[in-house]
């Protein structure tokens, strides 16, 4: 079967903080077919070629957001991203950019993870509701003011290709700021006063400058870049409420 | 090595692991819940699951339904006890879920809507469009950082149990970011680590569902319960194995083979009609729409691909508008990574493992017969999936039983007195040596990653779809060969950091012994029931001889020992699983009879 006999070179970004100094690039010749995913090429070196390389994945199906790595400089999901795509050029991975590099492909994502838990990302109930009274009702127009929002998987290619959060590192970003507008639209949510404190702050989302690259990478079409942007107009109203109200307005 | 003392240590952070975690935290908020996890709990498994989760909302459905549907599916090898209470409780859990925030679809006037899925009699499947699992996962994941009490440790991977004084006392865990070990002290433990479908080649999943809970509960004596059950998902991609959700079923699809024929009307599933009729056709359970892909290929009807034979799953005459807004996940999969539109073209599709039905021996509470250690969700047997699970009642079971084991462990912590930590200590310290041993060792020459696919491969050749004594037995026999081999595992990493290739060589280990409980269990049931289907001379179902349940019990350096447990009967005796016209006929003699 000579399909099975072509092969794709991968060049890998390795790092190993115990024994290099700097990250450095190492190529392999992976068996080539054309349903073959990046992840699926990056398995076969751990696999057969070199079993140190480290890099996350779970599902290998676009959604628990484990494998995002750079792909010839673009933030990408490795699993939803195909060799055929490059075949025959040679193909490029490298870890997530923005983050530091725990090792080989793997970010450390502590900093997201602080960030997501500090928008309060729940349902701070309008009115409470006991489960003998069943659902919160919600149309399916007030599902829609927010499910788009809440598709957001973690994966944090936004980041990757916010050149905001390149520059600092404390800006909130893209995806937990999504997922604090995600909780604000929700109909049974009324936690908005208190969030908004967080957005309206130093690195709420005036730190973007609207580049929108965020939004083109997103692999779950969240648009991340409008959810911030519709904060800021949310933040701005707020600011401007400020003065009219002493206490801070958000009603 | 570090020590941290919980009251009430939690090894998974999939949906059954975080709805325990919350479980504690809001029945007693003083008590401090470790939580572990080998991944950010968003990453579990959970994520993946599509369709939706049962429970009975529709006023013309009714528990007895739901109750019926379970059992009938799990061929009459469910524990009735506990499907009584599970059905009694979905709707409340799901319901507790929709005040957390879960983005369930709606009806026009706003009420949680239900979706058909397979085997189920009335519309009864809660759904959030075809990512159910994912938002379900999110919610609790989001939710649970409300609690204060619950101390993640993500990234962290559990190793073992420790026991003393006849009753589990915690767990120690590697940090996977440092190589470090650690010591958490628990007055109880509940494991919730998921399945272990990836002791098989084709499977629909993740990465991380290795059986590694199952194996820890089983070394220290705890017997797996059922594990020759094994679920094949009828529609899954040829090659990798993923999923393309029962939903697309639910919503209408066909299935059809190389002819274009809707081939299940001829496997008692009919008659088939244009639109999709509860526990008919497409509506079937999982176990008989597989079975029947099977007679298809062997009447040579079905389509030769790259990657094995397939059949067309057909959704074409649902149109683009209806897929987006259903089955938005599904059609984005179909289009990258088969580069088909569903709309416009069918999808080949060929069974895969899907789904472990057997699990860690526990009671209708989730306890286990070691004191102390509960277990809830995919790795635990609490008994309400018998021979057959079905679809939607696994999601439902993480949020019912992971809250029972929550309230269970919190109890009992609160009940025992505080471990001797001096001894627990040591106890850590031999599990560190012997952890370490595996990478620290030199001149190992079999490769993980060999040593894998050839199990997976047995485990597909002898535990399959169908079954025969002559192919488990080489399978059984293949399996103690790999155990030896493993012996003579090579870990070429030696590092502390991310060193995964480690990892993999434990978790490998894991799932030898997950592979030999299901391998010899199959091998000595010698009926066919649900999911365990053989073709040697025992092709029906023989309640006099195995309506109970199997209990593989770990024996060191040996095959298990298997021995056998009764099935709890309540109030419906075993009968004919029928479904099609057949199953609605035999339902109304049934009626008749009782009238
Ligand atoms: C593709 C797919 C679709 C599905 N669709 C549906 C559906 O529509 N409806 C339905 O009802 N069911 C469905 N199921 C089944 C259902 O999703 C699973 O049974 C369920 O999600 C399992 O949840 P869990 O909490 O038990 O385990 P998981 O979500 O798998 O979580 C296991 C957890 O254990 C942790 N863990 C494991 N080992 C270790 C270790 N050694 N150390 C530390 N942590 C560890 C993992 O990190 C993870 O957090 C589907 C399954 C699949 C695969
Ligand atoms: S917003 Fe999109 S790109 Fe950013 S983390 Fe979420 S899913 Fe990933
Ligand atoms: S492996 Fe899960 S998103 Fe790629």
């Amino acid at each position: 079967m000579p399909e099975q006999q072509k092969t794709i070179e991968i060049e890998v970004l390795r790092y190993n903080p115990e024994t290099d100094q700097v990250p450095y690039a190492q190529v392999f010749a992976v068996p080539f077919t054309d349903d073959m995913s990046v992840l699926q090429g990056v398995q076969y070196i751990k696999d057969y070629l070199d079993g140190s390389l480290s890099f996350r994945w779970s599902c290998r199906m676009a959604i628990c957001g484990s494998c995002g790595m750079m792909i010839n400089g673009e933030p990408s999901l490795s699993c939803q991203t195909f060799l055929r795509d490059y075949y025959p050029e040679r193909v490029r991975v490298e870890a997530l950019a923005h983050f530091p590099i725990e090792r080989d492909l793997v970010i450390n994502m502590e900093g997201f993870i602080e960030k997501l838990e500090s928008i309060q990302p729940y349902i701070i109930p309008k009115e409470a509701r006991t489960l003998a009274q069943g659902e919160y009702l919600q149309t399916p127009a007030q599902l829609n003011a927010y499910e788009q929002f809440s598709s957001c998987i973690n994966c944090l290619l936004c980041y990757a290709a916010c050149p905001q959060f390149g520059l600092n590192k404390d800006f909130v970003g893209p995806a937990a700021l999504t997922l604090l507008h995600r909780y604000n639209m929700d109909s049974r949510d009324g936690g908005q006063a208190e969030r908004m404190q967080l957005v309206n702050a130093e690195e709420g989302v005036f730190n973007c400058t609207a580049v929108g690259y965020c939004s083109e990478v997103c692999p779950k079409h969240v648009d991340p870049a409008n959810a911030v942007n519709l904060n800021k107009t949310n933040s701005a109203m707020d600011y401007f409420l400020r003065f009219l109200a002493p206490k801070g307005g958000t009603k | 090595m570090e020590i941290f003392k919980a009251d009430v240590v939690i090894v998974g952070g999939g949906g059954a692991g975080l709805r325990a975690a919350i479980a504690v935290a809001e029945s007693d908020p003083a008590l401090r819940i470790a939580l572990v996890s080998k991944v950010y709990p968003m990453r579990s498994h959970t994520v993946a699951a599509e369709g939706g989760a049962a429970g009975v909302k529709l006023p013309s459905d009714s528990l007895d339904y739901h109750f019926s549907d379970t059992v009938g599916g799990g061929d009459w090898l469910c524990e009735q006890d506990v499907v009584e209470y599970f059905v009694a409780r979905c709707s409340a859990e799901l319901t507790q879920l929709e005040h957390w925030g879960c983005p369930w679809s709606r009806t026009a006037d706003g009420q949680v809507n239900v979706r058909a899925f397979g085997g189920m009699k009335i519309e009864r499947t809660w759904f959030a469009a075809d990512k159910t699992g994912f938002h379900m996962l999110h919610t609790l994941f989001q939710t649970s950082i409300k609690y204060p009490s619950i101390k993640r440790f993500d990234e962290h991977f559990c190793v073992d149990l420790v026991v003393e004084e006849g009753r589990a006392q915690g767990v120690v865990t590697i940090e996977i970011a440092s190589g470090e070990f650690t010591l958490i002290e628990a007055g109880s433990v509940i494991i919730a680590t998921g399945g272990a479908g990836r002791v098989f080649r084709e499977n629909t999943n993740g990465g991380v569902v290795t059986g590694d809970g199952m194996a820890l509960a089983y070394r220290h004596g705890v017997p797996l319960r059922d594990m020759e059950f094994v679920q094949y998902h009828p529609t899954c991609m040829p090659g990798t194995g993923l999923l393309f959700t029962e939903a697309c079923r639910g919503e209408g699809g066909f299935l059809v083979n190389k002819d274009g024929y809707r081939y299940l009307q001829d496997y008692g599933l009919g008659p088939a009609e244009p639109t999709p009729r509860n526990k008919a056709m497409e509506l079937g359970p999982r176990d008989r729409l597989s079975q029947a892909f099977w007679y298809e290929q062997q009447k040579g009807r079905t389509i030769e691909g790259p990657h094995g034979s397939v059949v067309y799953l057909d959704l074409r005459h649902l149109g683009e508008a209806k897929l987006r807004e259903r089955l938005p996940q599904i059609y984005e999969l179909a289009e990258q990574y088969l580069g088909v539109d569903p709309a416009k073209a069918p999808i080949p599709v060929r069974p895969a493992v899907h789904y472990t039905m057997g699990g860690i021996l526990v009671d209708g509470l989730c306890s286990s017969p070691l004191p102390g250690l509960y277990a809830a969700g995919e790795c635990s047997s609490v008994g309400i999936h018998g021979a057959n699970r079905l679809g939607s009642n696994s999601l439902s079971e993480l949020l019912v039983f992971g809250k029972v084991a929550g309230e269970e462990a919190a109890r009992f912590a609160k009940s025992v007195a505080p471990g001797n930590t001096a001894s627990l200590h040591k106890q850590a310290q031999a599990v560190e040596q012997r952890v370490l041993g595996l990478k620290t060792k030199t001149g190992g020459s079999e490769r993980i990653a060999t040593l894998r696919k050839e199990m997976a491969q047995t485990m597909e050749d002898g535990c399959g779809i169908y079954r025969l004594a002559e192919t488990m037995q080489k399978t059984c026999d293949k399996l103690d060969e790999l155990k030896a081999r493993f012996r003579n595992v090579n870990v070429e990493d030696k590092s502390s950091v991310w060193n995964t290739e480690w990892l993999l060589a434990i978790e490998l280990e894991y799932q030898l012994d997950v592979a030999q409980s299901m391998a010899h269990s199959a091998l000595q049931r010698r009926e066919s029931r649900g999911a365990h289907q053989r073709l040697d001379g025992f092709e029906q179902r023989d309640d006099a001889n195995f309506l109970k349940h199997s209990q593989a019990h770990y024996v060191a350096d040996g095959p298990p020992r298997i021995d056998y447990g009764p099935v709890k009967i309540t109030k419906s005796p075993p009968g004919t699983r029928a479904y099609g016209a057949a199953g609605e006929k035999a339902e109304r003699e049934r009626k008749a009879s009782h009238a």
